[in-house]
């Protein structure tokens, strides 16, 4: 139970891993629908835990080289410090791998212990960080190259091509899932390989070593990771470099699983070593960066115009920062869980280290007083007195310093720790109030355009309706303005034919009915009801706008502002002469005087000015 | 193997099949009109009968290629493109058989001297269209070659659109004995043969676009 409590922050670390990296692996093929995440996930857990399981040693081996954490503790700060780098730089959205973050807690452990850290070892695995995305590049390049040729010289139906490619996409992705397996198991168990032993199981056709059994238990983490959070990244993270086709996509994983597996395979090692070449560095490398690798190689390919050159510099970024903050979070947080927590971390090779020393001075006193003094028993002795004597004092030395150490040391990351989490606190409670407020902003606003719509759709209905009406109103006074004029044309047109039947009767009695009709006629044309029903009419629908006229100008008579009331009907001046029972003449005098009386601009039509009043 | 591409060799079929169809339906209508023009009745009757049949088919073979495409996920990047060329397919026949339900319902009254012309347009329409399936089919096999395969469908688009101004000229300048009304019922089906070759020019461009595409 102890061991799987130590194990939780390697299979935090596995499930991380999982979740992001299983991306890279069948990313495009599920963001692009080709293959269901369901397959995919079913597909990259069974090949990582393979993968883990066979080809996981190789790597492993080599960080073991790096810094063979000794004790379950360390191991466990030692992971834990790599996945909360990973986890706080992916929170941040800066670029991290978990096997750079495991060297650099490696590393930070190594300080820690004063352990020596083999540069060599490290030097070979800084070069493949280096070497694996443009190693990356050039497998891309030449697959793709291959795949077009490919496609251009066979007839292949584009509905096959696609079957082939989706048959590729998961052939290729079980390739890269177990080559994910293999080359970084190391980053999530490696550092427990040499703290825990567990107990070889004979399955009779198989025996799984103790290491196997940690790979396996990280493996089931990875594909935990890839079951239940990768179909997010999938989704989201997409193509964010540079879109991809499913051919293209299928270059990228192949040549990323191929890079994995070249440094990670222990017989492809040995199998270039029998034929004289330099044996591979079998190093942890980063999936991520290796498809950035291959996908800036085709783009270079392609002529380089598609491609988001500011990732390099991000990768770089990522090759120094992420060791770095691991590194400096693992020997802290080594220095914590040992004086706080009691455990040991590896630290008592400090001592031993200290003891290879002064054993070395006393055994160069020995051989010198070798040759000038000849009782050697005697001097045995003292030599014997005087080590243990100094062992003792050493060793209380150290002891004192240690508890003078831990106390300042103790207070120093408790100050640290604490003003890192009030600096959290602080950002956190700020980010809070700057998302509270802009909450409440976004619904203040958008409660105003709502009410604004609302008063504006109001406001257009009332309008609408009040036009509708004064439509309705206008329609009746020209309805009837037209009745007065076909009816005083009629009139006028009676009259003048009684004039001329007139002129030619004799008839003495029939020439004064014709004349009392004639006048009847003339004072109905000048007495009319009619007109005076419409002008009432025109007063009453007027009423607000002739008072705001009247104001505006005080001098204007009653006959100047029954003109402006048919002018606003936009009644021509023929039509207005017939209301008005005078001439057209006498109606464009009469506009004449009133524009000059309204001081309406020569450029402005009358009816406008009115109209618009 | 055989397994695992089950699916898209029926798909495959299913597509050669229904482009097969809209093939037989163009044919069919080119036939109908020559036997509308010289009046043999009967045979007109049955390529009526004929286009209906190929129309429904082909209808039916779309809407099972769509339901293929979309359950079993096939080529989901470009299943839009394709759905929208096989639309355009077969507005093909759509077209063609809604043409000859027109002479059917409308017996346009055509003179002996625009038989031969109108012959000629249909005839030079209908190979617009035919010239579209072989690249439809190379479509799908060697996108690169439909480009080349395309030349022939404009020509006769544009020698479509001559032979139908032709006749149009001769109706409305030539032919005084004429009545309006009729001038104006041929020129509609002038206008109706005409619509084959330029659906069948449309589908050429989306072609041309679409292999373009696939082949990047």
């Amino acid at each position: 139970m102890i061991i799987l409590f130590y194990l939780s922050s390697g299979l935090f670390l596995g499930w991380s891993l999982g979740a992001n990296d299983a991306a890279n692996v069948f990313g495009t093929a599920v963001g692009s629908r080709m293959i269901r995440f369901k397959t995919a996930a079913i597909v990259a857990s069974i090949f990582v835990i393979l993968g883990a399981v066979i080809q996981g040693a190789g790597a492993s081996h080599t960080l073991g080289k790096l810094g063979s954490v000794s004790t379950l503790a360390a191991a466990f700060t030692v992971a834990l410090s790599a996945a909360l780098t990973v986890f706080w730089m992916t929170r941040l959205r800066l670029p991290v791998s978990t096997s750079q973050a495991i060297v650099g807690a490696i590393i930070g452990w190594n300080f820690y212990t004063d352990n020596p850290t083999n540069l060599s070892i490290l030097t070979k695995i800084v070069s493949t960080w280096i070497s694996g995305p443009i190693l990356g590049a050039i497998f891309a390049v030449l697959l793709f190259i291959i795949i077009r040729r490919l496609n251009r010289k066979t007839k292949v139906h584009i509905l096959y091509r696609h079957s082939y490619i989706k048959f590729g996409l998961l052939t290729v992705g079980a390739f890269g899932a177990y080559s994910l397996g293999a080359n970084n198991i190391a980053n999530v168990m490696g550092v427990f390989t040499n703290a825990v032993n567990l107990p070889t199981i004979d399955l009779g056709f198989v025996s799984i070593d103790s290491t196997q059994q940690l790979f396996l238990i990280g493996g089931i983490a990875i594909a935990v990771g890839i079951i239940t959070y990768s179909k997010h990244v999938m989704e989201t993270v997409g193509n964010t470099l540079m879109p991809l086709t499913p051919d293209a996509a299928i270059v990228v994983v192949l040549s990323q699983a191929m890079v994995l597996f070249i440094f990670s395979s222990t017989s492809l090692s040995n199998a270039i070593q029998s034929i004289g070449l330099p044996a591979i560095p079998l190093v942890p490398v980063s999936s991520s960066q290796v498809v950035i690798g291959a996908i800036i190689g085709i783009g270079l390919y392609k002529g380089g115009k598609e491609i988001k050159y500011n990732i390099l510099g991000s990768i770089s970024l990522g090759w120094i920062a992420t060791p770095i903050v691991a590194g400096v979070l693992a020997f802290f947080m080594l220095f914590f869980v040992n004086n706080v927590f009691k455990q040991n971390v590896g630290s008592d090779r400090i001592i031993e280290n200290r003891l290879k020393v002064v054993h070395g001075e006393l055994v160069e006193v020995e051989s010198a007083s070798d040759t000038l003094i000849l009782n050697k028993p005697k001097i045995a002795e003292t030599v014997a007195e005087v080590e243990t004597t100094q062992e003792n004092e050493i060793k209380e030395d150290i002891s004192n310093t240690s508890a003078i150490l831990f106390w300042i040391e103790s207070l120093l990351l408790l100050s640290l720790i604490a003003l890192l989490f009030y600096f959290f606190w602080l950002r956190k409670k700020k980010v809070g109030k700057l998302e509270l407020k802009l909450k409440l902003l976004e619904e203040k606003q958008l409660l105003k355009v709502e009410s604004l719509k609302k008063r504006l759709e109001e406001k257009s209905l009332h309008q609408e309706n009040l036009g509708k009406e004064l439509k309705f109103r206008q329609n009746e006074m020209v309805t009837m303005a037209m009745s007065i004029i076909r009816k005083n044309e009629f009139l006028d047109n009676l009259k003048k034919e009684v004039v001329k039947i007139k002129s030619n009767v004799k008839d003495g009695e029939t020439r004064a009915s014709l004349n009392r009709l004639s006048l009847m006629i003339t004072q109905d044309l000048s007495i009319d009801r009619d007109r005076e029903k419409f002008q009432l009419l025109i007063n009453e629908q007027n009423n607000n706008f002739i008072q705001r006229l009247c104001e505006a100008y005080p001098g204007l008579t009653d006959n100047e502002k029954r003109l402006i009331a048919l002018l606003r009907l936009n009644l021509s001046s023929k039509e207005i002469a017939s209301i008005l029972n005078i001439s057209p003449k006498s109606v464009e005098m009469n506009r004449y005087r009133l524009r000059k009386k309204l001081k309406v601009d020569p450029k402005v039509n009358l009816n406008d000015f009115i109209r618009d009043f | 193997m055989s397994v695992l591409f089950k699916n898209v060799k029926q798909l495959v079929f299913d597509i050669d099949n229904f482009i097969d169809t809209v093939e037989q339906g163009t044919l069919v209508f080119k036939e109908g009109v020559v036997n509308y023009l010289n009046g043999e009745k009967a045979s007109f009757a049955d390529k009526i009968h004929r286009i209906d049949k190929l129309e429904a088919t082909a209808d039916n073979l779309q809407r099972k290629i769509d339901n293929q495409f979309y359950r079993h996920s096939i080529l989901p990047q470009n299943v839009s493109d394709i759905e929208s060329m096989l639309d355009k397919i077969d507005e093909l026949i759509d077209i063609s058989k809604d043409n000859l339900y027109q002479f059917d319902d409308e017996l346009p009254f055509v003179p002996k001297e625009l038989v031969n012309d109108y012959i000629r347009l249909a005839d030079s329409s209908c190979e617009a269209a035919l010239t579209c399936f072989p690249a439809a089919r190379t479509f799908f096999r060697e996108p690169l070659k439909v480009r080349d395969m395309l030349v022939k469908v404009y020509f006769y688009e544009k020698e479509t659109d001559k032979i139908a101004r032709n006749i149009k000229r001769k109706l409305f300048h030539d032919m005084p004995d004429l009545r309006l009304s009729e001038k104006i019922h041929l020129r509609y089906f002038t206008l109706h043969i005409e619509t084959i070759s330029d659906k069948a020019e449309s589908l050429a461009d989306m072609l041309s676009i679409l292999a373009l595409k696939m082949s990047i």
